[in-house]
């Protein structure tokens, strides 16, 4: 073990710091707040609006309004910024084989996860409600959420480790190949599959979340409706297809939508579990390798715009239910 | 939906188990296979984790319970000097910089997001709708689109027709260069969440404050922000899982050095090199997962009510 005394000898900047950055942040607010409880009349308004508004403001613009901007422009330009290219990158990400595939592979990924991850996660909220053991069943589905994608990465990546037919098995997966005779694959090398296995990462890792979110809006159906379906004759399955989805519409487009962002904008699990080889790249990844591999600004740029057009229908739908539910409250 | 609403309202309740859709043994079944299915892989790194290493190279895990012998060398290996990609420290020095990324990122993106959602809430002005929709069409900005800017504004600031408009901000390679990003990236979202609560808030409340004569300050302080704490708390605990578990941020803004990797990006490198060394990589994997696996599963009420806030009316 490493003595503690060397370990807080390497770390103490570090830790100067974060104890710094609280003692400014609350230091100044202390300040301001004490401050502004003196002021009185209209001159208060601009003043609270400045303080208060302004480092949100300014730090999401700095952080992400500004850079998209420029990522767009960039996306025009070649590798090293210098000149204009016109659609050049956007006609070669079309023709290379690599970025295509792993369009292809996003694709696959978005038609795929999101929505087993929702219809997983709202049947387990529907059996799961008023069940016995409740919340223990939804804690341990729902844990791997605490986890890393990292971390869920190397757990799989133990899941689906490989030996040869005639060795032991050390992987739980070709275990219980073997158990069941099915002839041993390395899982990770098998394309097109080793898709569906690096989707079960996923999947593992996000259906608590649609289930948790799911299930509050289950229970948040009001219950006269469910006994006077059940007056009706409603039980089962069709309870559950009249009432239950229909009540739970709009939370199950959020799961949905959720997911859809989330699956395009996935890097982790690539990165980790295969890195992008194996045909299984997608954007996200390729994405970073054009810029810090190839050093390829232009067209790094390029698939950082194209999975942002991927998000864009789903902003613009969230943007015009919000709309409609401000105008109602 | 509607249609539905309207029918017999005061009637006679069913007995309450009939209110289940899908109760019965299949249902039992399938769930407890499910939470089994979504536990075992966990399960199997934890017993890795405790198992000698010429039984981690020569068999699966699960022959630990017809062949017990458990040891806690792995842990102290991943803790020690000079350990094959472990880092000249162990792990500890990775969990502190997680720690000085999540802290500072946290406790600005929601100490400034509160504030942003009083002032969108409760400050009328001129353009209030649109900057809130403005903020609020920035999460629809992928991170990735503003990735090399960023860096790059970090490294040489602002120049326009050669004058130096911002200079570099001198943080490329401190641990500044990873949660002033954080910060960022997570702001639109923490505002959104926070402005549903906030707006929330009775507006009598308000109204009482202010004709005793408190100014917004003192409104914000006094009524808004102990109001707001369980709020503050479930979103806090939610963005530091999040940025805690980041992998891509720090990969991008930490700039290949261990000085300033989390545990997220120095797990992820040790996946890379020692590949099916599981005596390293499951200890190290553990100790990554374990601060949010305390905090998890000891605020997991809070954070559950952080996921609500938002997606379900």
């Amino acid at each position: 073990m490493v003595p503690w005394s060397d370990i807080v000898h390497s770390s103490w900047p570090k830790i100067a710091q974060i104890l710094a950055v609280l003692a400014i942040f609350f230091g100044f607010y202390g300040i301001a707040f004490a401050a502004g409880a003196r002021i009185k009349g209209k001159k208060q308004n601009g003043l609270a609006l400045s303080l208060f508004l302004a480092p949100a403001l300014i730090l999401a613009m700095t952080g992400l309004g500004i850079p998209a901007i420029q990522t767009f422009l960039e996306s025009f330009k070649n590798a090293n910024s210098s000149q204009w290219v016109g659609l050049a990158n956007y006609t070669r990400a079309v023709k290379d084989p690599d970025i295509r595939a792993a369009f292809y592979n996003t694709i696959a990924w978005v038609a795929i996860c999101p929505v087993i991850v929702t219809s997983l996660g709202l049947t387990l909220a529907t059996m799961l409600n008023k069940m016995k053991r409740e919340a223990l069943a939804k804690s341990l589905i729902f844990m791997p959420m605490a986890i890393s994608f990292v971390g869920g990465s190397l757990i799989w990546n133990m899941m689906y480790q490989y030996e040869e037919p005639n060795m032991p098995q050390r992987g739980l997966v070709g275990q219980i190949m073997v158990w069941l005779h099915i002839p041993l694959q390395h899982l990770i090398l098998w394309s097109p599959w080793n898709n569906l296995f690096l989707m079960v990462v996923y999947i593992w890792g996000f259906t608590g979340f649609g289930m948790v979110i799911l299930s509050a809006a289950i229970k948040n159906i009001p219950t006269d409706i469910e006994e006077a379906a059940q007056l009706d004759g409603a039980t089962g399955v069709t309870l559950f297809r009249t009432i239950t989805v229909p009540m739970v519409k709009t939370t199950i487009i959020v799961v949905l939508t959720t997911a859809m962002v989330g699956t395009l904008k996935l890097f982790d699990v690539i990165h980790t579990m295969t890195g992008g080889n194996f045909k299984t790249d997608v954007l996200s990844n390729r994405m970073v390798d054009e810029n810090f591999v190839y050093l390829n600004y232009g067209r790094g740029a390029t698939l950082a715009v194209l999975i942002f057009l991927g998000v864009l229908p789903i902003t613009y739908y969230n943007i015009r239910s919000l709309r409609a539910e401000r105008k109602h409250s | 939906m509607a249609t539905l609403t309207l029918k017999k309202k005061n009637t006679t309740v069913p007995a309450p188990h009939s209110s289940r859709p899908f109760t019965s043994p299949i249902a039992s079944a399938v769930v407890t296979v499910i939470a089994l299915l979504w536990t075992v892989p966990t399960f199997g790194l934890v017993v890795t984790s405790f198992r000698k290493k010429e039984d981690i190279q020569s068999t699966g895990w699960w022959s630990a319970f017809t062949n017990p012998h458990f040891t806690l060398d792995n842990f102290r290996a991943v803790l020690s000097s000079g350990n094959a990609g472990i880092g000249t420290q162990g792990m500890i020095p990775f969990a502190i910089n997680s720690l000085a990324i999540t802290i500072p990122a946290v406790v600005l993106s929601v100490g400034f997001g509160l504030m942003a959602a009083y002032a969108l809430a409760w400050i009328p002005f001129r353009f209030s709708d649109q900057v809130f929709y403005g903020l609020f069409a920035l999460q629809g900005v992928p991170l990735q689109l503003s990735l090399l800017p960023l860096l790059t504004f970090f490294a040489t600031g602002v120049q326009l027709f050669g004058h130096t408009i911002i200079p570099p901000l001198h943080v490329v390679g401190t641990i500044a260069a990873v949660w002033l990003p954080h910060a960022m990236f997570g702001m639109p979202l923490v505002v959104y969440l926070l402005h549903n609560f906030v707006s929330t808030l009775p507006r009598e409340l308000m109204e009482a404050a202010r004709v005793d004569g408190a100014n917004h300050f003192e409104v914000f302080r006094r009524i808004v922000l102990p109001l707001s704490l369980p709020a503050v708390a479930s979103i806090a605990i939610f963005q530091f899982l999040w940025i805690w578990n980041d992998l891509l941020v720090a990969l991008v803004f930490a700039g290949g050095t261990d000085d300033v990797a989390p545990l997220t990006l120095h797990l992820a490198n040790l996946g890379g090199n020692l590949g099916s060394h599981w005596e390293n990589v499951a200890p190290a994997a553990i100790f990554s997962i374990i601060i949010p696996l305390i905090v998890f599963f000891s605020l997991q009420r809070y954070f559950v009510r952080g996921l609500l806030a938002g997606s379900v009316k």
